[in-house]
């Protein structure tokens, strides 16, 4: 499950750790959310290694396995316009393709 | 109708006008609906599976329903050690109470005093298929699964489930790999009370978290 193996990437982020994803829009079977493309938020957990759904949707093996993440984001720093407290949250499951170091991060 | 009857019998009351009547839903096959027809026969003749494969299969996944996830809901209410396993590993706990989820990978969330969970898949219909059964369609809509997201409390709302300001709303949009079960808080005045009975206060919309468990 959890990096290390021979067929899986190694992990790059930890539990805590704060991270942007990826804007991009690359065509094809994405698991990436619009809504969530250029975010920032927090590594929540780290869910284990899985074959890549973008190579799996056209039946290729989907190696090495990716890392998937759970990173938590907060309502408000999604939608400015948010209808409710700041201490709302969403947590949206990540591949670590798609995720980078938020290098502004305090 | 068109009105035009060219019966010559007498226009009575046991033979009532025929009105328009709805088009059966099957009868609209779209593309993607043949395309399955045709590669589900050709991997029938092919031999890879048989009709009653299939037939064995759909009767397995309709026949799943939310009973199962309140048996981990009720046994995770009365046993602290247990619950502290599901949380950890959603998958292992169920096995460990013989509840059979094949290659699900399930993260169990749980309610608190500070915090309630809701679940949503933005992208389709991402659902622990294995302990609530077949997904509602609401939870296919795309209503749902956009304003999950983008106003929970408003969507709660109107499931008849207020919020108060001081509890967080966490969405899980499962995007991936992993399933999500609520646990819901487990009931007040239900002391004492046997898992068999607990488990039917787990409704399956208290286990997405559009409600909260059920009142004894």
């Amino acid at each position: 499950m959890s990096g290390g193996q021979a067929d899986a990437l190694p992990v790059h982020f930890g539990v805590g750790d704060k991270v942007r994803v990826r804007v991009a829009h690359p065509p094809g079977h994405l698991r990436t959310p619009w809504y969530i493309r250029g975010q920032r938020g927090a590594v929540e957990r780290i869910c284990g290694a899985f074959a890549n759904p973008e190579e799996l949707a056209y039946n290729r093996p989907g190696l090495p396995r990716q890392p998937l993440y759970r990173i938590r984001f907060r309502q408000t720093d999604l939608w400015p316009d948010y209808a409710g407290p700041k201490t709302d949250t969403v947590e949206v499951e990540i591949y670590q393709h798609w995720l980078e170091p938020d290098e502004a991060a305090p | 109708m068109s009105g035009t009857h060219h019966h010559d019998h007498d226009h009575g009351h046991d033979h009532p006008h025929a009105h328009p009547t709805a088009p059966d839903a099957d009868d609209l096959m779209g593309y993607y609906q043949l395309m399955e027809v045709a590669v589900r026969e050709l991997l029938i003749e092919k031999g890879v599976f048989t009709g009653e494969d299939i037939r064995r299969q759909i009767e397995r996944m309709d026949g799943a329903n939310a009973g199962r996830g309140g048996l981990l809901v009720a046994r995770a209410w009365t046993d602290p050690a247990f619950k502290a396993r599901a949380l950890a590993d959603g998958s292992a706990a169920c096995r460990e109470i013989g509840l059979e989820v094949g290659a699900l990978k399930l993260i169990v969330v749980e309610n608190t005093p500070s915090l309630h969970n809701l679940i949503v898949c933005t992208l389709c219909s991402c659902y622990p298929r294995p302990l609530l059964g077949l997904p509602p369609d609401w939870y296919k809509s795309r209503a749902y699964r956009s304003r999950a997201v983008r106003e929970p409390r408003a969507v709660l709302a109107e499931f008849g489930t207020v919020i108060p300001d001081d509890v967080e709303v966490r969405v899980h949009d499962s995007t991936a790999d992993m399933r999500y079960l609520v646990l819901p808080r487990r009931p007040d005045g239900t002391d004492g009370w046997s898992e068999e009975k607990l488990a039917e206060l787990a409704t399956r919309d208290s286990m997405v978290g559009v409600a909260l468990a059920a009142s004894p």
